[in-house]
């Protein structure tokens, strides 16, 4: 081959390496749809307390994007009432939240029992279906699905399973009155910030340590907290 | 040119002069950098081996001045002096540029004195700051006294340790994705998100994971050491006085990555011993249903807990697909 032809193909295959790791960065950068943010601010009095209400599903269905078998977390849009593919919210600061999760997912016990405990809300406890509770043992019941926890602020709370074996588990979100088990609990924002939460149990099914798919990828399992003064 | 720099007594004249400009430069450089730089060097002084390894940057760093500073003075010295603008060429013979036998032997015997110098300070540091913060792997060879004794009694919840005690405390760090928690053996194996420990104090870190690589680093009390699934890394500092620092997962560990850190303290004995007495207390009902305390809780890529407990206590086997069962 020519000195030509050699450098070509020399340079060639450099520029496809480059382009390939570029893509795959780029891929890896920008694995799902960004969220938006729903307000809480909009018409908000100072000091009163703000209500959030969100869904945890066992597969997002098809009505959501190209992941229909997912894990996912919903939001209720406050000013429509539907529910949105969003999983991060602008809240105002030194504010009580009050949060209601229906979850329609199973559960298992859990990798570490510490996110059994309810910590960082109000009294350090929640709600499972109207009753209180400050610690949810994973190996009895139905387990846990799901945790809603936000680092930062030490708050971390366990959605309670529904019986796996059931016929009419819920597939596809929106999941209206299929069954679910509701807990409430209610946090206070601190100091203005962004705010990570996530969910600390491995859910996303059949990845390595179950930490993949919607656990690894912004806007089904985790999201932000953007707090504004 | 004139002919004062090819002969023997010009070269002597150069050199002092050189010699001189260096020494002064060098002095003013290590005490400049000694009053204005050296305090602020990281890592600060939280930790008897924060302080340590500030001092040894410190060290290094007095050591390298002088000779950055050699290197600039005879360059620009010749530039300036030696340079010939209108015939380049003559700068690449003559007596001048001849080699000089006094001046490669003392070059290489100063840096090789200098850098043998710093590898003997190097690890004399490491062994007697007990791995000068820096994970050590489950069977450390420089632990501190009265470390074993106390890793040793954890494991069977015997450990001990109260104020004035001088008991070294061993912590756990177990990793995942993506929050650190902390396990204290001495207060009955709680568990919490929180990171405390008491002011002059000994502290052994036990680092593993429970699911890929992490690395637990504190910063200001200058720790390190990786978190891995299935190992304990042990680490150890000396806590000084009260004060805060941060903690970062410096191990790429998956989407939150970023966001794995929390601010830690160190506190008085009486601040800390108050605190964990009380956490004891308010997850009693939590810690009932973790694992017996272990340096490592092996995680499998399938049942989603991991394997965290023992498989003969596990609803799940370690086979099984996370969901495909529910626990009775
Ligand atoms: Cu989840
Ligand atoms: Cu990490």
């Amino acid at each position: 081959m020519s000195l030509t032809g050699r450098l070509s193909t020399a340079i060639g295959l450099f520029l496809v390496a480059v382009g390939l790791i570029g893509w795959t960065l780029m891929a890896f950068l920008h694995p799902g749809t960004d969220g938006g943010y729903t307000n809480y601010t909009v018409g908000h009095a100072a000091g009163a307390p703000v209500s959030v209400e969100l869904q945890s599903v066992g597969s997002i269905g098809t009505g959501y994007g190209d992941h229909p078998t997912w894990v996912s977390y919903l939001q209720k849009d406050p000013a429509t009432g539907k529910w949105i593919h969003d999983t991060s919210m602008i809240l105002p600061a030194n504010t009580v939240v009050h949060m209601t999760i229906l979850n329609y997912d199973s559960g298992s016990p859990l990798r570490n029992q510490e996110w059994g405990q309810v910590q960082g809300t109000i009294g350090n406890t929640a709600t499972l279906n109207g009753k209180s509770f400050k610690v949810y043992n994973s190996y009895t019941g139905n387990g846990v699905g799901h945790t809603f926890a936000v680092p930062s602020l030490d708050v971390s709370v366990p959605m309670i399973g529904v019986n796996g074996n059931l016929t009419n588990i819920c597939g596809q979100a929106p999941c209206g009155s299929l069954p679910h088990n509701t807990i409430t609990f209610s946090f206070k924002t601190g100091a203005p910030g962004s705010y990570n939460w996530q969910c600390f149990v491995p859910c996303g099914l059949g990845y390595l340590y179950g930490n993949g798919g919607g656990m690894s990828t912004f806007n089904y399992m985790g999201g932000f907290l953007k707090v504004v003064a | 040119m004139t002919n004062q720099s090819t002969n023997s007594t010009g070269q002597v004249h150069h050199l002092r002069r050189m010699t001189i400009i260096w020494v002064v430069l060098s002095v003013v450089g290590d005490v400049l950098f000694s009053i204005f730089v050296a305090p602020h060097v990281p890592p600060g002084r939280l930790s008897e081996t924060a302080a340590n390894n500030q001092n040894t940057f410190n060290v290094l760093m007095e050591m390298a001045i002088p000779v950055l500073l050699g290197v600039w003075v005879y360059l620009s010295y010749s530039l300036i002096v030696w340079g010939d603008k209108r015939n380049a060429s003559a700068a690449f013979s003559g007596a001048a540029a001849r080699t000089n036998k006094t001046a490669q032997v003392s070059w290489i015997v100063i840096t090789s004195v200098t850098i043998l110098f710093l590898a003997a300070y190097g690890s004399f540091a490491v062994i007697t700051e007990h791995g000068s913060g820096g994970g050590e792997g489950p069977n450390p060879a420089w632990a501190p006294a009265g470390a074993l004794k106390a890793e040793t009694a954890a494991l069977v919840g015997k450990a001990t340790w109260s104020p004035g005690s001088k008991n070294v405390l061993p912590v756990q760090v177990i990793g995942q994705q993506w929050k650190f928690t902390y396990r204290y053996p001495t207060f009955g194996g709680f568990e919490s998100p929180q990171l405390i420990v008491p002011a002059d104090t000994t502290i052994a870190f036990n680092v593993t994971s429970l699911d890929v690589i992490h690395s637990f680093w504190a910063y200001q009390l200058d720790v390190k050491a990786d978190a891995n699934p299935g190992v304990n890394d042990v680490a150890f500092t000396e806590t000084k006085n009260p004060g805060n620092f941060i903690v970062r997962c410096s191990e790429l560990c998956g989407i939150w990555h970023g966001s794995m850190y929390n601010s830690g303290k160190v506190e008085s004995q009486a601040d800390f011993e108050n605190w964990a007495t009380t956490t004891e207390a308010a997850n009693a009902a939590n810690t009932a249903l973790l694992p017996a305390f272990a340096w490592t809780y092996t995680p499998d890529a399938n049942g989603a807990d991991g394997g965290y407990y023992n498989d003969t206590n596990d609803p799940y086997s370690t086979v099984e697909t996370y969901g495909s069962k529910q626990p009775s």
